[in-house]
């Protein structure tokens, strides 16, 4: 409302005082109007974020224990990303828009050169927003088996003193660790070798039982490669020299790309293996029909 | 105190060749080696698009068929460093930070112009000697990561030249670097103090503290290198009881840092740019300039990120992800005052305000994807996957190759004297920005659900999604075509533009356009409020 169409109807004989009183009705109720709109603009943008963050899925099917808690920290900052996104498009095209030079203007903007409280609002906003995901991270890597000490309790492997540099060590349940399935990865231009100390043989294919943790020590003969199963959401470097580990858990039986995501030379894209998990009874046919006995070597 | 020297003095202008021969000479002026820096850069920058478009024809079909396979890393690797190390680099800080510094401090030139001009003409001679060692035994095939043992094991001719040639154009960076830091701090004119320099200087000033920090180390990272291949030693060699994970930490020691050296010009540039057409003063001055400090602070301590899945242990992995996560706070300062600054302004739409609000969109998106990298439980999954390709095409593309275009729109009146065609601009513009997003986009998806970078061949699942993403490569190799008609048909017979066709506040429009030899026919002026706009008229009233 106009402050001349209120004086208008409500008669011209105001004191001072009345009419200072009226300014700041008028300056409360359009800071009120304009406070709506932004609130709504920002609840929309809120509301649009979280439907896509939890309708759209971008990423393959979970088939290990990192899998779903891999994909609750991707939902988290897939969800604050688009709420950020959206807002600065938002931003830019309505300023664009709005503040746009029409044809018969001349002159410049406000002579705004800062504003202080509105810099610190969007230096610690943003700072603790960067904390917390920096927080929740860590307790998702955690989750997953990050923080773990890298010592490899591998049975086979007592004699073996070199030390272990880097992987992901997952949260080893007692009783799960006692029936790990430890398997030796030789990876090579441009293939991966798979040794099951215990059965003595080497495989071409990585055949894991579901639902049982596999312990993975893993080493390069010539240059670095890394291993990636998508499914699993886990990938780490085999780098030559540097033994490196991986354990992961699947949880879900079917058949798997091995990927190497480290170029490793002109075949690099053709370098994938399969990672088949099966029923244990399935596992276990697979493994006996492989197995050597020593005599044999 | 400042010290006014003439450093053209004793180069006086007989001695220099007149008109467009000045550009094939060695010339001492900053504006012909900007000018040098910036066709240089973009002629390569033509060449390595073209191998870009050679590595989107490859990947628009899931079988390695249009090129053998030790050609396409030859050709990822020359498209990689010829658009990091003779495009973007030389581009963003040479080109402009020539031409603008010494304007912007009010000097006549840079404070080393011999210096200046040898860091120009190393780049040429070293940018072609990398291009024509495919013809030797074949280019470099490592990567430009150049990652030992591969870089060892790969063949010899084409690492060597691939070294020789990066630490040529590491030279040329650490030259201009030193003369940036020289010319900002010393050559000032009497009266201008440092905050009162425009934000370009304060950019540059970072950037080069950055160059002048982290190139030496990857300098001295290539040569131990070159000798694990040419004289057999063990630095990085695992079979000599070399550390291959050393030669990582210190690669992107220089490299993280690379990518403030490509990102932090261009954060300058915008942030000239966008006052003069929105007609405003560039929001929180001093924020800026603290954030652009912190920048260059925390960008020497993140090179570890580039290594989560590589050999760290994991409290390393900790450490890196927070102080990696933490940059999106002075950047996300940058951005918020940015918007600010458009905002109440009286935008001009035109080519360069469009190239620039491109740029804050495209950054904010791959900022955001870099956020999301810091953190290692994300990034083991996406580490080397086609996600990390987009997300620093997103930086590097979406962020400073779109603001050089901003910038070449916005200074083109300035070198020349001519304006540029505003509608072939916009139609630049609206190509460029389509076919840049159509062909990253859904990279991010390629990558989330595994298809690994540097790849020529794939899982026929992605197929439909990557000739999405080469019909975008098409779109943008197209885009070139109104821009380079546009450049020509304007510097030939192009509108006259006048001294100051934006009517800009900051010191290189109060001179005429183009500018002569030593820049200011009398005394510089001093140029207090470079982003006075909006005070002028209220004064007048």
């Amino acid at each position: 409302m106009n402050l001349n169409d209120f004086l208008l109807t409500n008669g011209a004989g105001f004191e001072k005082l009345n009419i200072l009183k009226i300014y700041i009705q008028i300056f409360r109720h359009q800071l009120l109007n304009k406070n709506i709109y932004l609130i709504l603009i920002i609840s929309l943008v809120f509301a649009i974020s979280f439907w896509i963050g939890f309708n759209v899925n971008l990423l393959p099917a979970e088939a290990s224990i990192n899998a779903p808690i891999y994909d609750e920290l991707f939902k988290i900052l897939f969800i604050i990303g688009l709420i950020i996104f959206i807002g600065m498009t938002i931003a830019v095209i309505y300023s664009l828009f709005k503040f746009r030079r029409r044809n018969d203007q001349i002159g410049d903007g406000i002579a705004l050169e800062g504003n202080l409280s509105l810099e610190i609002i969007w230096t610690i906003i943003p700072s603790i927003i960067v904390l917390l995901i920096g927080l929740y991270s860590y307790n998702i890597y955690d989750r997953m088996g990050g923080m773990k000490e890298l010592n490899h309790n591998h049975e086979m492997m007592s004699s073996n003193t070199e030390k272990i540099w880097a992987g992901i060590s997952q949260t080893s349940d007692n009783e799960i660790s006692k029936n790990n399935l430890s398997i030796e990865v030789t990876a090579m231009q441009f293939a991966f070798l798979f040794n099951y100390p215990k059965g003595n043989f080497i495989s071409g294919e990585l055949h894991v039982p579901v639902d049982q943790k596999v312990s993975m020590q893993m080493e390069s003969k010539d240059v670095i490669h890394a291993f990636w199963v998508p499914e699993f959401r886990i990938k780490q470097d085999i780098i030559p020299g540097q033994p490196t580990i991986l354990n992961f858990t699947p949880t879900k039986v079917g058949k798997y790309p091995i990927i190497c995501a480290e170029l490793c030379g002109p075949y690099h894209g053709g370098m994938r293996a399969s990672i088949i998990v099966e029923e244990e009874s399935d596992y276990n046919d697979w493994f006996n029909k492989n197995k050597k006995t020593e005599v044999n070597l | 105190m400042t010290i006014s020297i003439d450093p053209q003095k004793t180069n006086n202008e007989s001695l220099q060749p007149k008109g467009w021969l000045r550009y094939f000479s060695f010339s001492l002026d900053h504006k012909v080696i900007g000018i040098q820096y910036l066709v240089c850069g973009f002629l390569f920058y033509l060449i390595g698009g073209t191998l870009a478009s050679a590595i989107r024809i490859e990947l628009a079909s899931p079988m390695s068929d249009f090129m053998p396979r030790d050609i396409y890393n030859q050709v990822l690797t020359l498209h990689g460093t010829i658009m990091i190390f003779l495009w973007i680099v030389p581009v963003v800080n040479g080109a402009f930070g020539n031409y603008l510094i010494p304007f912007y401090v009010g000097a006549r030139d840079m404070a080393f112009p011999r210096l200046n001009a040898v860091a120009f003409w190393l780049i040429p001679p070293s940018g072609l000697m990398l291009v024509a060692s495919y013809f030797v035994e074949g280019a470099a095939q490592a990567g430009w990561t150049a990652y030992p043992p591969l870089s060892i094991t790969t063949p010899q001719s084409g690492q060597i030249i691939w070294i020789i040639s990066v630490l040529l154009l590491g030279g040329s960076s650490i030259f201009g670097g030193i003369n940036f830091i020289a010319t900002i701090i010393k050559l000032r004119r009497p009266g201008l103090k440092l905050m009162q320099l425009p934000m370009y200087c304060w950019a540059m000033l970072g950037t080069s503290l950055l160059v002048v920090l982290s190139t030496p180390v990857l300098a001295g990272t290539l040569i131990l290198l070159s000798f694990d291949i040419v004289a057999n030693t063990g630095f990085f060699n695992p079979v000599l009881g070399g550390n291959v994970v050393v030669y990582q930490h210190l690669f992107w020691f220089y490299s993280h840092p690379a990518v403030y050296i490509m990102v932090l010009p261009a954060f300058g540039l915008v942030s000239e740019i966008l006052p003069v057409h929105a007609r405003k003063p560039l929001f929180g001055y001093t924020t800026m300039v603290f954030s652009i400090m912190g920048i260059v602070v925390l960008g020497l301590v993140v090179w570890a990120h580039h290594m989560f899945t590589s050999g760290t242990p994991p409290w390393m992995r900790l450490f890196f992800t927070i102080a990696t996560a933490f940059i999106a706070v002075p950047t996300g300062i940058k951005f918020f005052n940015w918007v600010a600054t458009l905002w109440g302004g009286k935008i001009s739409i035109n080519s360069a305000i469009l190239f620039s609000c491109g740029f804050i969109i495209n950054f904010v998106f791959g900022g955001i994807t870099g956020v999301a990298l810091a953190q290692v439980p994300f990034d083991i999954h996406v580490h080397d996957t086609y996600f990390v390709v987009a997300h620093f095409h997103y930086i590097v593309y979406g962020g400073t190759v779109f603001i050089i275009f901003s910038s070449i729109y916005h200074w083109f009146p300035k070198a020349t004297g001519k304006m540029l065609d505003e509608k072939l601009g916009i139609l630049h513009f609206i190509i460029t920005f389509i076919g840049f997003n159509l062909c990253f986009a859904p990279q991010h998806w390629l990558g989330l659900n595994g298809m690994p970078r540097r790849v020529a061949e794939y899982d026929p699942q992605f197929q439909f999604v990557n000739q999405i993403s080469s019909l975008g490569a098409l779109l943008m190799a197209i885009s070139t075509i109104p821009f380079l008609i546009n450049i020509f048909l304007s510097a030939r017979s192009g509108k006259d533009s006048g001294d100051n066709p934006w009517n800009a506040l900051t010191p290189e429009w109060l001179t005429s356009s183009p500018p002569p030899v030593e820049n200011w026919e009398g005394e510089a002026p001093l140029v207090e409020e470079p982003y006075g706009y909006g005070k002028e008229l209220s004064e007048q009233k």
